[in-house]
């Protein structure tokens, strides 16, 4: 197989960034760039990885460390009648049991994403966030895995023999798992704060004008689906380390977390209470996240509370089973999904309800995931008269619902792509061709999707056709013949997307209920030597920010990135920012990057005119020098400008000493990268097992940073959706247990699921940050499993199937091979 | 019980409980971190040492068990800060490592697929694919892996430095 990137559609992307920046003003150039953006250099993180070099939580063994266990709970719903914790105690190593009554002055953890115009049912904390989960529960546990206690010890294994001793009575509690089922009549009760466990009743788009048009259509088709309940399974589990400093009063938490800064204003504000700077947060390196790691947990409030009462280092990692009862779930949604359209393939209206399955209680920002993020994306790139989006978030006795890689978007291009699938099915016209005659046509934009979203720019038509003639569309006939001839049934699926990124405008998003600003810094120093520190807010968790984010630099000052140190993770040296998710980091932080290198350089413009002795504008900055224009003898290199403005001598009173510029990036509006996919598979007729015989992928992200880094990304998100599609599954029984709860039992792709991918992009660049970037990061996984259950589909329409669930597993097709019902 | 272990070319005496494993005695007792343990029941990989020249789960092993064995870790691949074996040099050039969690592991499986086939048949695309079937990784989709493995057997039998002009490169046939 080919896998074709970068060069080779060179007279494709340049006629489409011409034509988009014709279309939309957009992205100015970088007007000193050296070139070393865009390029695929090697990770400098990479090395330290690969000599197991670099520090995860659970490798961090601060001297005198204690070792934290949790009790779950074993049942998905019960009281508690009584906890005893005696036996415990007094076991080998043990230092600490405690449970809830332990922590009675500590606050509940928030939620801090409530949809748009929905009231939040829970007691509010200060500053008006609302509770949402207490640190370890108390009376009622609501799903297996609740925190009931913890016990500290001097060994990992002391502390987890020690959980087993702790004698818990329960009252069995009625349980529900399903959404649409917990808001019926007479269902199990999760909180008594919310009647009917309804936490929320959330709408976009225009009801009666869809509805109308759904009424007077030549064609209307109509789906039931379900969006099943996925684990999102970073291969490193979660861990926090908490240190308490009884001399000064100051707490450290080292955590696996995707936003060290979010992290510490929830936890020391809203959880425990204490000043802001008396909480410093570490992300150490990250084993990877897709989402999950964003959330605040009950233990990284409880390694610092238990710190403190012990006066050691406490901490906690977490195990696989754990985690996946504990960790934020992701997906999970049953729809109900209406398309109406002419008998010539003109789409008119989409309409979409959906019970969303928030788990047990709202995580941080679960409940905006499952409304906002997913409702606002489901007219993906077709230009839609009418659609309204309806979607009825409810508890039930899972794991709480958070993001997951592509969240929302994922969810929404699936309804929009299966539907588009099974309209032309119905009115007899090829998948292609639907699609084509829908896309929004690209003098439309900036185009309002009348849901909610303004997408920024797009060339839909060209992005399309690319993945039509990658891969060879035109050819399918001829290989599903072929592949007949084998004895195989091949099917041809495709999958269009939009997905907003660049969380965020904050007050748009505070319009959408999130309830903290979403933009983001950086600073640039530069030192008295010429070498260069960045310090940015987000932080990675395996995106190679390092390298990414020194060529930012280096390609706005015009120097070597080899002279550019990048870091971030820590709230002590970084500055502000939310974070690294929904694919974000390089449209936001990457541009607060470039800002700041703008200031310096036009500090450097004003003090090279001191410097030069010429007028300012006479001042040349380039190639990270400033020289006079029309002499360029007369120059200083960055180096000696960097020294004489660490000296600071002989500048005048406006012009401040030393080299130091922070921004902070807010953009006017979000990014929409867009895409198409193509998935080819083959069924076996005997063994129903689908194969992934071919995938391409054409993505629009706009400008890109590290086109090799921006290439793991989205190959590894391709298979994270092939993943949905066809294997994993987060399964619980009719008792609440989660069935599927280890790596024996969740399936993961592993390197034989699919072979290479043929992957290719255009180029569209954003008006909304100064490098025209679109995420890149998540995209690619928002299309995989619309595109393969679509080919799925397509290789058993002859039998009369027009759907099939996720996962697509070799027995459900084996079923339906033999005629048997979904 | 006592033991000794031969770890990285270095005798290691110590007591060790009957139901330890032999993970926590590299990450716990021997503080050599750059193993992980991703998973409790032997499914992700990230764990994989060498033991007397085979990779295994390293969480699937007791100590016991491996008692008078040679065990190679990742620390014993290379020096701290010092060059990247072919394999690890490939890796970095097809950027084979994203959040890093998984690939101690599969520097250690791998390493004995490119060691085995140094003087034979370069393995078959299948083949590495097959061979990476007990390593899971969330991140790559596993194809730069798989580009860094065909990059590194490539080097090894031409006897030239991984990353030279005639590798395979992003954006050529693979």
């Amino acid at each position: 197989m080919t896998t074709v990137t970068g060069e080779t559609t060179e007279t494709v992307e340049a006629a489409d960034t011409a034509q988009t920046t014709e279309a939309t003003g957009t992205a100015e150039a970088a007007p000193y760039g050296n070139g070393v953006l865009g390029q695929p250099l090697d990770s400098r993180e990479d090395p330290q990885l690969l000599r197991g070099e670099a520090t995860y939580v659970a490798d961090i063994n601060l001297p005198g460390t204690a070792h934290m266990a949790i009790l779950g709970s074993p049942v998905a719903h019960a009281k508690i009648l009584s906890i005893d914790t005696k036996a415990a105690e007094q076991l080998p190593g043990v230092l600490k049991v405690a449970t809830a009554a332990d922590f009675t002055d500590v606050m509940p953890l928030p939620c801090i994403w409530i949809p748009g115009g929905v009231e939040s049912h829970f007691p509010p904390h200060p500053y008006g966030l609302p509770g949402a989960r207490p640190v370890l529960t108390g009376d009622t546990v609501r799903h297996v895995g609740d925190p009931i206690a913890v016990v500290v010890a001097e060994t990992p294994r002391q502390a987890a023999a020690a959980l087993s001793a702790i004698e818990v009575a329960y009252e069995p509690l009625p349980v529900v798992t399903l959404a649409d089922e917990a808001l019926k009549e007479g269902a199990p009760q999760l909180h008594e704060a919310v009647p009917g466990n309804l936490n929320a009743y959330w709408t976009c788009g225009d009801k009666d004008r869809t509805d109308a048009a759904i009424a007077v259509a030549e064609v209307t088709v109509e789906l039931d689906l379900v969006n099943q309940r996925t684990i999102n399974s970073p291969i490193e589990p979660r861990g926090a380390v908490g240190d308490y400093n009884a001399a000064t009063g100051e707490y450290t938490l080292y955590a696996s977390t995707q936003g060290p800064h979010n992290h510490r204003f929830l936890l020391s504000a809203l959880v425990l209470g204490i000043p802001f700077n008396k909480l410093r947060v570490v992300a150490p390196t990250v084993g990877g996240s897709f989402g999950t790691k964003g959330y605040l947990y009950p233990d990284m409030a409880l390694v610092l509370l238990l710190s403190k009462a012990l006066g050691r280092p406490v901490k906690w990692v977490d195990t696989r089973t754990g985690l996946m009862n504990s960790t934020v779930q992701g997906r999970d949604h049953r729809q109900h999904v209406v398309l109406a359209g002419t008998r010539d393939g003109r789409i008119t209206a989409v309409r979409a309800t959906s019970y969303a399955n928030l788990g047990a209680y709202p995580s941080t920002i679960g409940p905006g995931v499952a409304t906002a993020l997913m409702g606002r994306s489901i007219s993906g790139m077709y230009d839609i008269d009418a659609a309204f989006c309806e979607v009825y978030a409810a508890f039930t006795n899972t794991v709480s619902l958070g993001a997951q890689r592509g969240s929302g978007r994922a969810e929404a291009a699936f309804l929009m792509e299966r539907l588009v699938d099974r309209y032309a099915c119905e009115i007899g016209m090829d998948p292609a061709a639907v699609r084509r005659k829908n896309l929004v046509p690209k003098e439309k934009f900036p185009y309002d999707n009348g849901l909610g979203w303004t997408y920024d720019s797009g060339n839909y038509q060209l992005n399309f056709d690319r993945a039509m003639e990658l891969s060879d569309y035109a050819g399918m006939p001829a290989r599903k013949a072929e592949a007949r001839a084998r004895g195989k049934r091949l099917g041809v699926g495709i999958a269009s997307y939009v997905a907003i990124c660049g969380v965020g405008p904050s007050t748009r998003m505070s319009k959408e209920g999130m309830l903290g600003g979403t933009w983001e810094s950086a600073n640039i120093r530069v030192h008295p030597t010429g070498e260069v520190t960045v310090t940015v807010g987000s932080a990675s968790t395996g995106q190679s920010h390092g390298t990414v984010f020194a060529q930012v630099a280096a390609d706005e000052l015009g120097i070597d990135p080899a002279q550019v140190q990048v870091y971030e993770g820590d709230t002590l040296k970084a500055p502000y920012g939310q974070g690294t998710y929904g694919s974000r980091s390089y449209s936001m932080a990457a541009p607060a990057v470039a800002l700041t290198a703008r200031k310096l350089k036009a500090k450097l413009v004003k003090a090279g005119a001191v410097f030069l002795g010429v007028p300012e504008d006479k001042v040349v900055y380039e190639g990270g020098k400033v020289y006079e224009d029309g002499n360029p003898e007369n120059t200083k290199t960055f180096a000696e400008l960097a020294m004489a403005m660490w000296y600071g001598w002989g500048l005048p009173p406006e012009i401040e000493p030393a080299l130091d510029e922070t921004t902070h990036f807010d953009p006017p509006d979000f990014n929409y990268p867009f895409g198409t996919h193509v998935a080819v598979v083959e069924i076996d007729e005997l063994t129903g097992e689908t194969e992934v015989v071919a995938y391409t992928a054409v993505d629009d992200a706009g400008n890109i940073g590290n086109p090799k880094v921006v290439l793991g990304q989205i190959e590894g998100s391709i298979m994270h959706g092939l993943g949905q599609a066809l294997m994993e599954h987060a399964v619980y029984d009719e008792n609440g247990l989660l069935v599927s709860s280890d790596l024996t039992r969740y399936a993961l792709p592993r390197a034989f699921d699919a072979p290479f991918f043929t992957l290719d992009k255009t180029t569209t660049p954003s008006p909304h940050n100064p490098l025209g970037a679109k995420g890149a990061g998540e995209i690619a996984t928002v299309p995989p499993a619309a595109a393969v259950v679509n080919a799925v589909v397509d290789a058993l329409s002859d039998l009369g199937v027009r759907h099939i669930d996720m996962p697509v597993t070799p027995e459900k097709v084996w079923r339906r091979l033999r005629g048997e019902a979904q | 019980m006592d033991l000794t272990l031969n770890v990285n070319g270095r005798p290691e005496k110590f007591t060790a409980q009957p139901n330890e494993l032999l993970v926590e005695r590299l990450r716990e007792g021997l503080g050599l971190t750059g193993t992980k343990v991703g998973c409790d029941t032997g499914q992700c990989g990230s764990c994989v040492v060498r033991l007397d020249g085979r990779s295994v789960k390293s969480c699937l092993v007791l100590t016991a068990a491996a008692a008078g064995s040679e065990v190679t870790t990742i620390e014993g691949v290379t020096t701290t800060g010092g060059e990247l074996t072919g394999l690890q040099e490939a890796l970095r050039q097809e950027h084979g490592t994203q959040c890093g969690f998984c690939t101690p592991g599969m520097v250690m499986s791998l390493g004995e697929l490119v060691d085995s086939t140094a003087d034979g048949d370069a393995p078959t695309e299948p083949e590495i694919r097959e061979w990476l079937t007990g390593n899971l990784c969330r991140c790559t989709g596993y194809h730069s892996v798989v580009r860094g493995v065909q990059r590194a057997c490539e080097a090894s039998r031409a006897e030239v430095p991984a990353g030279s002009p005639a590798s395979t490169a992003v954006g050529q046939e693979v």
